[in-house]
């Protein structure tokens, strides 16, 4: 945790000075979403819905991934989901 | 003046594989609709876009200093004044272009806002800005109150709706004022283009944002955005409410060009079929700003706001049908 | 000392003035809604405008929250605002006056002071910037048409710098000035685009850890605006009073550099003293009514009494320093206000005068004068007054009245 700055070295106006990807809120969730990778069809239906961007596309695996560092768990992929291919558990990570 | 030249084509894969412009590690609730609805609308977008915000939910989740969730330059100043700044901001890149002082290419403008900042207190800044003309889009994400603040009621709030503001009491049920109709305010200023779209229906919001981005001159996109924190629903049903809203002809999805005005797909498929149109307690029930309505002393309540919904349908169809 | 350039006489009122100087300051956009009695300068800008005479974006806003919204959005993408209004437009600006000096946004706006409802009433006093004394906005006050048309130049100037950047309010009394015609010497158009420039940028590391020009732009995308907790915002804050008191040397420098270019100056820029050296009794005032108060100043050196007037042309950032040492040897002091802080026992000018000197070894008597609200005129007379009951404290060495409301019917 860095320390915070001094009126002298931020920029003024507010300007912001980190991208928001740098800010975890993956341990927001008390349910993660798990994918059965033989129902998924690939529609990319959840990828479209997440409000947070934590599933991935990766067409060079071919498959849809999880990023568990932004999923705060809704379950809105689990419940858009048109072959159930994934479901929401209580998992400890 | 409308340029909706060529079609903007594109497949799921094409747009899952566009990086995102509004970014992870915001800190909207879970299962937040408007999160969704600011997530697909800049994948829409086409080459160079600024963004300017109004106060509201995604303005505060989105910059908490020094964090941004936004890669693209955003202003925000207050709370009325998305089309203000949008005003300004046309202004500015016009002239300076003309003087040789920035790049000398079109930059898209997004002025953005909740329903707060739409339907009451900026809605003065919105009809200046239209009426003056400036190029940008006006994207409102609407989840039906004023829900940074703590959920209170709004202009875009509907009837019977329990809000901090309208509670369900013993004496007054909830928000006794139906649904400010903004779209159709917004269509009075005879703008070139004025569309309504629901979060569900993704690929027809990817489409309406590109149409509003490409207009030159003022553009409406009224967007349906539910809040499962304000609305007391359940966050995975977000989607669900938000496909449940247009199937109930609650919120129908539909676009102006130029003032004629058709349905879109979803809502088309209903005035096709008026047997899939769905009762408005299969939206409502769930949600807990509703529940009051579900008990006989407010029995009434139920039936006047599906008498409202019906006459806002049949009116919509007349309106498609004449124009 | 070198030559200052050439310059042409014209009759122009106040707001003409102002009007005139916007128009050679290769502004970008004006954003602004008319309001009595800053009309004429919307409306002479306008006439530029339409006869092609300017390469300015003009925006009639539909309200002043929405016109220093847009000067400050249009500002924040790079261009050179400027944007003007009086009384209760200003008023309805309130909350953005802060909200543009928090996004450090040198937009320069001209105040043609007016009186604040209610009772509705369209004419001069300074009540209406004086409400916003505490908006991070530096304030200079300017005494005749002259100054208005050189100051405004100035203003945008003051504003840019890069360890100021932060916006100004010119303001010109109401009817008195704005619709009084003057003889202005005005420069020409490419002496006064030479002077105000191109807008330069600071530089700000923005969120993808690039160093850029401090405005919106599509190739270096940043956030402005955002929300800032309890643990920056008081930051910010600071920044902002610091940039104030490096306008206190801005305004001085843009006052001298001025001087060379035309040969006129006011004061140091910060006050103006006239007849002030070995003065006993002095009147602190702001604005227009210095032009009668030199007048009567003369009157009262031809007479053998040694008055003096300070003229404050800064009151933010508030020349603490020059007031201190301009006043502290006066016998007795006035302080002229046309402005009044309702309970405050006096007005705002009296206030930071009577602050100024607090920590000074000598405590000449300071009072106050309301004077002017809602366009009351001031006779000579009335004005010449105020002297004559500085010297009465001199000759009985006591205070009869510290709050004096000149020309109210009692």
């Amino acid at each position: 945790m860095s320390r915070e700055k001094t009126w002298k070295e931020i920029a003024p106006a507010g300007v912001c000075s980190k991208s928001s990807v740098g800010f975890n809120t993956g341990d927001w969730k008390t349910y993660m979403p798990v994918r059965d990778l033989e129902k998924c069809t690939n529609c990319l239906t959840c990828v479209m819905f997440c409000p947070d961007g934590a599933i991935h596309w990766r067409p060079d695996l071919g498959k849809i991934e999880f990023n568990y560092e932004f999923c705060k768990g809704c379950g809105i992929c689990a419940n858009e989901c048109p072959t159930k291919a994934i479901r929401m558990t209580l998992e400890q990570e | 003046m409308t340029t909706t030249s060529q079609e903007w084509k594109f497949t799921t894969k094409d747009i899952a594989e566009k990086p995102d412009l509004f970014l992870s590690g915001h800190r909207a609730c879970a299962g937040c609709g408007p999160a969704t609805v600011l997530r697909l609308m800049m994948k829409a977008t086409r080459g160079p876009t600024i963004v300017t915000e109004a106060t509201g939910c995604m303005e505060v989740v989105s910059t908490i200093y020094p964090y941004t969730s936004w890669a693209v330059p955003w202003l925000h100043t207050a709370f009325e004044t998305a089309a203000a700044n949008a005003s300004g901001i046309d202004a500015a890149l016009k002239v300076m272009r003309k003087k040789g002082r920035v790049k000398d290419e079109h930059v898209d403008i997004i002025a953005l806002a909740g329903d707060g900042g739409t339907f009451d207190i900026g809605l003065q800044a919105l009809s200046g800005a239209v009426e003056r003309g400036h190029d940008f889009l006006f994207v409102l994400y609407d989840n039906e109150g004023y829900m940074n603040t703590g959920i209170q009621r709004s202009g875009g709030t509907p009837m019977g709706a329990a809000t901090t503001t309208t509670p369900a009491g013993t004496v007054i049920p909830g928000k006794l004022q139906a649904k400010k109709p903004i779209a159709e305010i917004m269509l009075a200023h005879e703008m070139d283009y004025v569309a309504t779209a629901s979060a569900y229906y993704w690929r027809d919001l990817l489409t309406k944002v590109r149409k509003g981005l490409e207009v030159e001159g003022p553009a409406f996109l009224h967007i349906f955005a539910p809040c499962p924190r304000g609305w007391r629903s359940d966050p995975a049903k977000t989607m669900e409410y938000s496909k449940l809203a247009v199937e109930s002809c609650v919120f129908p999805v539909w676009e102006a060009i130029n003032g004629k005005r058709q349905l879109s797909t979803p809502s088309k498929l209903i005035a096709l079929a008026p047997q899939k149109k769905k009762p408005i307690t299969d939206y409502l029930k769930g949600q807990g700003r509703y529940r009051h309505l579900f008990t006989p002393q407010n029995k009434h309540m139920l039936d006047e706001k599906q008498r409202i919904t019906d006459e806002r349908w049949e009116q919509l169809l007349k309106n498609c049908e004449q124009t | 000392m070198t030559k200052s350039v050439k310059q042409e006489m014209i009759g122009l009122n106040g707001d003409e003035a102002v009007a005139y100087a916007v128009k050679q300051s290769d502004v970008d956009v004006v954003a602004a809604y008319p309001i009595t009695p800053q009309t004429i300068i919307v409306e002479k800008f306008s006439e530029y405008v339409a006869n092609g005479e300017v390469e300015t974006e003009f925006v009639c806003t539909e309200s002043e929250h929405s016109a220093l919204a847009a000067s400050l959005a249009a500002s924040a993408t790079g261009a050179r605002t400027f944007t003007a209004s009086a009384s209760a437009g200003l008023a309805l600006m309130h909350e953005m006056l802060f909200v543009t000096s928090g996004c450090r946004a040198p937009v320069v706006m001209a105040i043609a002071n007016r009186a604040l409802s209610a009772p509705l009433n369209i004419h001069g006093d300074q009540s209406d910037s004086m409400a916003q004394r505490d908006s991070g906005w530096i304030h200079l006050y300017v005494e005749n048409a002259q100054e208005a048309y050189d100051t405004v130049i100035q203003a945008f100037r003051i504003a840019e710098k890069s360890d100021v950047l932060l916006p100004v309010i010119v303001g010109l009394d109401g009817f008195t000035l704005s619709h009084t015609l003057e003889n202005v010497r005005v420069l020409s158009d490419e002496d006064v685009k030479r002077f105000v420039g191109v807008r330069e940028f600071l530089n700000v590391l923005t969120h993808e850890g690039k160093s850029v020009p401090f405005k919106l732009d599509p190739a270096n995308p940043m956030t402005m605006g955002p929300i800032a907790m309890p643990n920056y915002y008081y930051e910010f804050k600071r920044q902002q009073d610091e940039a104030m008191q490096n306008a206190l040397t801005a305004i001085q420098d843009l006052n001298e550099e001025f001087a060379t270019v035309t040969g006129r100056k006011y004061g140091n820029g910060l006050v103006e003293m006239y007849s002030l050296d070995d003065a006993d009794v002095a009147v602190v005032c702001v604005g227009s009514a210095c032009g009668t108060l030199k007048t009567i100043v003369d009157e009262l050196r031809q007479e053998g009494i040694k008055a003096g007037l300070l003229r404050l042309r800064t009151f933010r950032p508030l020349p603490v320093e020059a007031l201190r040492s301009a006043l502290e040897n006066m016998k007795a002091v006035a302080v002229m206000d046309k402005s009044l802080s309702f309970g405050g026992e006096g007005g705002a000018v009296f206030h930071e005068v009577r602050h100024a000197l607090y920590d000074s070894k000598k405590h000449p008597p300071i009072v106050n004068y309301i004077y002017g609200l809602g366009g009351r005129d001031s006779s000579p007379r009335e004005l010449r007054g105020v002297y004559e009951d500085l010297l009465q404290i001199l000759k009985t060495g006591r205070v009869e009245k510290t709050l004096t409301y000149l020309g109210l019917r009692e």
